[in-house]
């Protein structure tokens, strides 16, 4: 099972912040965490990440993990610089007033899976 | 892609400043790109990129300064990270997953959750480290890309 991100956008009435040319793009699985250490530990690709962080370290290790797409939650929107540089890597970001817990939930009611245990 | 030949070993070795968040990043990202560019499979530099960049955090988070000196030969990927302390007292209690020893600095920035050297471990084919007190800390990561 997988979502294109503009699927992704519609289950969490997100607003795209950047990338909005970039959402037929697909993912094939979700991770919720606003730990960078543990979202490097268990992170496959493909995997779209949701956070309520927003410092330049979740694009970097978005960046790293081959992660194409970033939603933030509570309605957080990161800085400008944080902005140009997902532009730069060419990494798409969203907004959702759901809370992380909101926004998983949702997701993974439509049937995008965690991949917990796979390699 | 690479030949067999020694000239075709790359060398490079990156400086990584301590406490320097705002550059945590830039060394695994160069590395990443160099990896991508000499057409490495893309699941072998994703771990490769992983391992460095774990290992370059540490670099900025624990260490007094230090260097990430990355090897590429035809069928491996070596990176080690090597430092001028403080060194680890205890590296088994430094490897359980969870344990960590970083400041608020690192943890409000999403990292030192204590999965860093664990998650070199995991990523790497051949994974050494070694360290003294007073010292430093030297961690080889070798990753078969043949």
């Amino acid at each position: 099972m997988s979502l294109a991100l503009y699927e992704v956008k519609d289950i969490l009435e997100a607003e795209v912040l950047v990338g909005s040319n970039l959402l037929d793009k697909k993912v094939d699985a979700a991770c919720g965490s606003d730990l960078m250490s543990d979202v490097l530990s268990f992170v496959k690709s493909h995997t779209l990440l949701l956070t309520g962080l927003t410092n330049q370290h979740v694009i970097r290790t978005a960046e790293v993990l081959d992660v194409s797409a970033i939603v933030f939650v509570r309605g957080k929107i990161p800085g400008q610089d944080i902005i140009d540089l997902a532009v730069e890597k060419s990494i798409v970001l969203m907004t959702t007033s759901y809370t992380l817990f909101e926004a998983c939930g949702k997701l993974y009611m439509a049937g995008l899976p965690g991949k917990s245990g796979q390699a | 892609m690479l030949t067999g030949d020694r000239e075709n070993i790359i060398e490079l070795s990156y400086p990584v400043a301590p406490n320097d968040f705002s550059a945590a990043g830039d060394v695994s990202a160069k590395v990443k790109m160099l990896l991508k560019h000499l057409g490495i499979d893309a699941a072998i530099v994703r771990r490769a990129a992983i391992a460095c960049y774990e290992a370059e955090l540490n670099l900025v988070i624990h260490s007094y300064g230090g260097y990430i000196r990355l090897t590429v030969s035809p069928d491996e990927i070596i990176i080690k990270a090597e430092d001028t302390g403080p060194g680890i007292p205890d590296i088994d209690l430094a490897m359980t997953a969870g344990y960590s020893t970083a400041p608020e600095t690192a943890r409000e920035l999403g990292f030192g959750a204590g999965m860093g050297l664990p998650n070199i471990k995991r990523c790497a084919d051949v994974f050494e480290i070694r360290s003294e007190v007073g010292q430093g800390t030297y961690l080889t990561i070798i990753i078969h890309h043949d």
